[in-house]
């Protein structure tokens, strides 16, 4: 029988905790502590072994890269935005790249729009074989944590192949992508996603039929649909309130209208829902690998000619692109003044308001064990909330 | 101009509409009537997703541009909405109370580039830069470069190349000279 959902406190309730009372305890959960996603806090009152009160603490990783990049050549923005979000670094790619060609009026080869696609899905795997080790970890369970993380190597041999790099990848760049495959990578790909979805099958059986981890994240971390767009939520966590929205159907950007898939969308909302979701966004990752392995021109040209990026300014105007990433509407938002470097980037990553709003919210009420299963079960990167 | 132009136009003397792909428009309001703005979009015309907000300091004219980033799920169409305001003194009405998030874009745009937003929650909050004391980095002239170098000392032995120059003589030799 599923446990009885968390009562939501709205904004409204909350209540300010008298700390000289001498009844509750304040304390810090992280920046370094293995139930953090990241470098982040949590500042946490606690009554009893009970939240009542928590506010999110960023700024550990703050490396001032919109700062950064007003000074630097549209080119040479390429190796810091990939490190806005570490375990998932080409939707930074995409977006920028994305954003200077609309800007510079580039049409990228039909090549490359395929390769850029299976690079993103291949990353959104990597990404939720990372988080379901945390998510699994987060409940105690660390021989899952063990299997995915080894999965994700596999992947991460794939992107090594591909671009040269693991974790970096620096793949998808203006014009199209950096290389073509190397011969025989589909082959492979095909190879390693079988290994994966094997493995994904195992994990399903192992944490998902667990008592426990069924036991303590079902009804935890409960959003009402309601709050999804008055908070901003995207991603599994507005798919699992019941909310069919992926801008991968909804924008059509690359070629994922020419793919088969339909959004994945459950009703439960709480912490097991989201990870039931996630779970099959990966089948659904790798659905998609073996469409784009199928699909994807084989021959012609994977990147246009660009102008010399010493040089290379950009038209006056101002865009905005976003693509779905593994936790919701991942964006960039560039504007240009006509010269060589960018006036303005701004980044719009998911975990901003799931780390904050959300989570300062959905944490009140719950026991202090079940934090960090919480915070995981939202899929937060404290990176790109700082930029 | 399309039908939610010319009412932005007539409402809320909203001008400057302008497509700048065919699913993404942007235009231009008063900062008065920021907050009126946004609650038509919201509940009327659709947008009830907010994506982001952030600022843009346009220092040759003396204001901040600010950007309010809205979705229409069902339209599956965005649009940017600007508003000027006088980098001398930015004050700018609070949307706390329309999107949830909005106090921490608030937050940050305080702490960054000095804009305040009276009555949103916490504003006034550290909220990256813990213990800073410089001027709102995020301003075109707070230069970091100069304020690294005039707060830390030098590592012996470690030699800095400017990137782009660098880039220049090692890569493209040609076009550097």
């Amino acid at each position: 029988m599923r446990r009885e959902k968390q009562r939501v406190i709205p904004p409204a309730e909350r209540a300010t905790p008298d700390l000289d009372s001498g009844k509750y305890l304040v304390m810090w959960q992280g920046p370094q502590h293995p139930g953090i996603t990241g470098n982040m806090s949590l500042r946490l009152v606690a009554e009893g072994d009970t939240v009542v009160d928590c506010e999110t603490h960023v700024g550990y990783l703050h490396r001032g890269f919109e700062k950064l990049m007003e000074r630097r050549l549209y080119m040479q923005n390429f190796p810091l935005v990939c490190r806005i979000a570490v375990p998932e670094p080409d939707f930074n790619e995409y977006c920028y790249a994305a954003a200077l060609e609309e800007l510079a009026g580039i049409v990228i080869p039909e090549k490359a729009v395929w390769l850029r696609t299976l690079s993103l899905e291949m990353m959104r795997l990597a990404s939720f074989l990372m988080w379901i080790g945390g998510q699994a970890g987060a409940f105690g369970h660390g021989t899952i944590a063990q299997w995915s993380v080894t999965m994700r190597d596999y992947v991460l041999d794939l992107f090594e192949e591909l671009t040269g790099g693991r974790i970096y990848h620096m793949y998808i760049i203006p014009g199209g992508v950096r290389g073509d495959v190397p011969a025989g990578f589909y082959k492979r790909v095909l190879e390693t996603m079988a290994v994966v979805e094997k493995n994904l099958d195992d994990i399903e059986l192992v944490m998902f039929h667990n008592a426990v981890f069924k036991m303590r994240a079902e009804g935890l971390g409960y959003i009402p649909r309601d709050w999804v767009d008055h908070y901003g939520i995207t991603g599994p966590n507005a798919r699992a309130a019941g909310v069919a929205r992926d801008l991968r159907k909804d924008s059509g950007y690359l070629a994922y209208p020419r793919l088969d898939f339909q959004p994945i969308v459950g009703t439960e909302s709480d912490a097991y829902e989201r990870a039931r979701l996630r779970l099959g966004e990966m089948y659904q990752a790798i659905d998609l690998i073996r469409q784009i392995v199928d699909m994807a021109p084989k021959d012609g040209p994977f990147r246009e000619r660009l102008p010399n990026p010493l040089y290379w300014r950009i038209p006056a105007g101002e865009t905005y692109v976003s693509a779905e990433c593994t936790r919701g509407e991942y964006g960039f938002y560039v504007v240009s003044d006509g010269s060589d470097k960018p006036r303005r980037v701004a980044v719009r990553g998911p975990s901003y308001t799931h780390a904050v709003s959300v989570m300062e919210r959905l944490v009140r009420g719950v026991n202090i064990a079940d934090v960090a299963g919480l915070m995981v079960s939202l899929h937060t990167y404290p990176p790109e909330i700082e930029r | 101009m399309n039908e939610l132009a010319k009412e932005l136009a007539g409402r809320y003397g909203a001008r400057g509409w302008h497509d700048i792909r065919k699913d993404l428009a942007s235009v231009e309001v008063d900062a008065i009537r920021i907050r009126d703005v946004m609650a038509y979009l919201r509940d009327e015309a659709g947008y009830g997703h907010l994506s982001f907000m952030t600022a843009i300091d346009n220092i040759e004219r003396g204001a901040f541009t600010l950007s309010y980033a809205l979705r229409d799920h069902d339209a599956r169409r965005g649009l940017i909405v600007h508003a000027d305001v006088d980098r001398a003194e930015p004050t700018v009405d609070s949307i706390h109370l329309l999107w949830g998030q909005a106090w921490t874009y608030q937050r940050e745009m305080r702490e960054w580039f000095g804009i305040d937003f009276p009555g949103s929650p916490r504003v006034d909050e550290e909220f990256v830069l813990e213990g800073w004391e410089g001027p709102p980095m995020m301003r075109r002239d707070f230069d970091s470069l100069a304020y690294s170098d005039a707060t830390y000392a030098e590592r012996p032995g470690r030699v800095t190349h400017d990137p782009a120059s660098h880039m220049r003589e090692k890569l493209y030799p040609e076009a550097a000279q």
